[in-house]
């Protein structure tokens, strides 16, 4: 068979049942024999929308999300989008054509350097040389993106190679690659040490990061809750790992945190970090810290991440959910500290958050109602800036909800394709894509996407006409705004309806009930557009 | 800021030297040298970095290239418990007068004569690098044409073998 058809088989072996993508000149074979199958295609508007939808329905489905583009622009447009799962650790399988293999590197129309560009935000990358090699490649891309920290993988074909004969098309039954095994279980002695400084601690938390629903912990770390009484906080991408109404639950810690949630991170005497890096963002809002007075367990898949932002004392290299549960085996309730005086501390940090009353919609108000008329499956896709800000502290985690947001590369514009991948991936579930109206101006060309696959997503806009997050920054630091007005932005609504999308706008509190029903009731793709202050902040 | 030998086996794939060089420098670490080749196992290269940095970036480099998927193994090699050895080629200046003395020291140094000219003599030496140097600073003295060195390449001394370590850190 055609190595193109070959790639399909391949495909359809790893279970893919949908890809995002957009064609073109040197991907046509790819593209001739996913006609002939039964795999659904879906067309986004630009390529690096094609990597977001993969990357939200990847973390709906828990599958690996896989899109595909051609050679040139159509590779170097991914850049972005595979940056983004990159940065949050979200297993992707991209698939570029590429230009004549006797041609590269004389600069061919469309021909562009894709491994060279991606090598530092892949996980690993392949240009096929030889046709005969696509199946292993395939397999071993698909056990990469998915095992250890997942990540995305490229492959880039030229146009030659798929249209070559395969003579062997077996697809290989494992993988082995001497370089990469990956350490799924922790280390007895570590764990053994870690429960051990749990029962010795008097003060301890939990940190819980991505990591957390990357390796579909949630249960476990409610178990382990449970049975160690132990209070949690969580980073932006920890968002969901436990529900926020759970009586252990603290919130979120960072720049945009809760400061009761950073304040119980500085009076621990014990920090269990579980799936989470700890960054800049997640780490800035707390005070000065000296691994003197407070003892470091530190739980990451990646062994890189052990030591580089923060000093370890008991460093545990393995998959979340299985840690979790050799620990919940070793713990002895009747060793277990009263966490109970602690916890009453911690809760008696929350601040009073105030709600400005405004002339305008109040996005965290909005945020709260939205919370209570959404069902338990609920799925909130947040862009970047003010608008994810305001969705992370304001929605409400319940066990079957999901938070989706690009935390570590920030980017604009993942809102809208993030949404739609995830209504693909779950069409029962209810999808609300939180942007702001410059995040929404971005990504805008996938409202023709979403209109033509009829996604029922609700566009929750929240417009202050303005770059919300820069603005606030700018007012901070320097006292006065710069390049932030987007004063001119159109008629919303009009421009949804071109787009044979219904939508309404609100401009006050008290018509938000009536709104959310509507949005809710809709069959089919709804905008709602609440006007926002301009000068309203995340943090009072 | 100490210098660490690092001798890493990586699949012999096209892209990998790019891809260590390029982890490098995206990093911010320092490569003092780096030479590579093939090993016994053609499928297998292996390259012997010179890196400069502290503990912290040190154990910083190792995970991060035991995460590249054609990285095999990483041992860090000991200079009381390895050898060392870099092969230089030295242009010496030289003339009617000057040649003897120059021979004189190649051959204490027990390096070859591999070129001869009207005016210049190229001499090839393999040793450590302070023997190089030490060369060097005494072919300065008649005039250096060119130089060319290959970077430091190292192994263990004993019965040790690479293959039979544990690749990369146990946590």
């Amino acid at each position: 068979m055609k190595a193109a058809e070959a790639i399909i088989k391949s495909l359809i072996n790893e279970n893919v049942d949908t890809v995002f993508g957009y064609p073109g000149g040197h991907i046509l074979e790819v593209y001739e024999a996913l006609r002939k199958s039964n795999i659904r295609h879906v067309l986004v508007r630009q390529e690096q929308a094609a990597a977001h939808s993969a990357s939200g329905y990847a973390r709906v489905s828990g599958k690996v999300g896989v899109c595909i583009a051609t050679s040139g622009p159509g590779a170097t447009n991914l850049i972005t989008g595979i940056a983004t799962a990159y940065m949050d650790s979200i297993p992707l399988v991209v698939i570029t054509g590429q230009v004549n293999s006797s041609k590269i590197g004389r600069d061919m129309f469309q021909e562009a350097d894709i491994t060279g560009a991606t090598e530092s935000f892949t996980k690993n990358s392949y240009l096929v040389k030889n046709e005969n090699d696509l199946p292993r490649i395939i397999k071993e891309a698909f056990y990469i993106a998915s095992t250890g920290r997942p990540g995305p993988v490229l492959i880039d074909i030229p146009s030659d190679i798929q249209a070559a004969k395969i003579e062997k098309t077996d697809i290989p039954e494992t993988v082995d690659i001497r370089g990469y095994k990956p350490t799924t279980k922790g280390h007895v002695g570590q764990v053994k040490r870690a429960v051990k400084a749990i029962s010795e601690s008097k003060r301890p938390l939990i940190i819980a990061g991505g990591g957390v629903l990357l390796s579909h912990a949630e249960g476990e770390l409610l178990t382990f809750v449970e049975k160690t009484g132990i209070p949690l906080v969580h980073t932006l991408m920890g968002k969901g790992s436990l529900p926020s109404l759970n009586r252990h639950y603290i919130g979120m810690i960072g720049n945009h945190g809760f400061s009761e949630a950073n304040r119980a991170v500085a009076k621990a005497d014990l920090l269990i970090i579980i799936g989470t890096r700890v960054a800049d963002r997640a780490w800035g809002g707390i005070p000065e810290k000296t691994t003197e007075d407070v003892r470091i367990i530190h739980i990451d898949v990646d062994p890189a991440e052990i030591g580089k932002n923060v000093g370890t004392q008991i460093p545990m290299v393995g998959d979340a959910k299985t840690i979790l549960t050799q620990m919940i085996d070793r713990i002895d309730t009747t060793d277990r500290t009263d966490t109970d005086e602690w916890l009453t501390q911690l809760k008696s940090f929350e601040g009073t958050v105030k709600c400005r009353k405004t002339g305008f919609v109040n996005p965290r108000y909005a945020m709260e109602t939205l919370s209570k008329k959404l069902n338990d499956e609920a799925i909130i896709v947040a862009d970047v800036g003010q608008n994810q800000i305001w969705a992370a502290r304001y929605f409400e985690d319940r066990i079957g909800r999901s938070f989706l947001t690009s935390g570590g590369l920030g980017t604009m514009g993942y809102s809208l394709p993030a949404a739609a991948g995830a209504k693909i991936a779950a069409p029962e579930r209810q999808v609300i894509a939180v942007v702001g109206d410059g995040g929404f101006q971005m990504s805008l060309h996938e409202l023709g996407t979403i209109s033509y696959y009829n996604l029922e997503i609700i566009i929750l806009l929240f417009n202050n006409s303005r770059l919300g997050m820069v603005r606030e920054l700018q007012d901070r630091f320097y006292g006065k705004a710069n390049a932030v007005e987007l004063d001119k932005n159109p008629d919303f609504i009009k421009l949804c309806n071109a787009f044979r999308i219904e939508g309404v706008r609100i401009t006050t509190d008290s018509q938000l009930e009536d709104a959310f029903e509507k949005a809710i009731k809709h069959k089919g793709p709804f905008l709602l557009e609440c006007v926002v202050d301009p000068d309203e902040s995340t943090l009072i | 800021m100490n210098r660490h030998v690092l001798s890493v086996l990586v699949e012999n794939q096209s892209g990998v030297l790019s891809r260590v060089s390029g982890l490098f420098s995206r990093r911010g670490y320092n490569i003092d040298s780096l030479s590579v080749g093939e090993t016994e196992d053609p499928k297998v290269s292996r390259m012997t970095i010179v890196v400069s940095g502290d503990d912290y970036i040190l154990e910083q480099i190792k995970k991060q290239l035991n995460k590249l998927i054609d990285v095999i193994k990483i041992v860090e090699l000991d200079a009381e418990k390895s050898v060392f050895r870099e092969l230089a080629m030295i242009k010496v200046n030289t003339t009617m007068e000057t040649r003897a003395s120059i021979i004189e020291i190649v051959s204490i140094f027990r390096a070859n004569i591999v070129d001869v000219s009207n005016e210049t003599l190229t001499v090839e030496m393999t040793g450590d690098e302070s023997k190089i140097e030490a060369f060097i600073n005494l072919m300065n003295n008649y005039g250096i044409a060119e130089v060319v060195r290959t970077g430091l390449t190292a192994i263990e001394r004993g019965n040790k073998h690479i293959k039979n370590q544990i690749k990369g850190e146990e946590e």
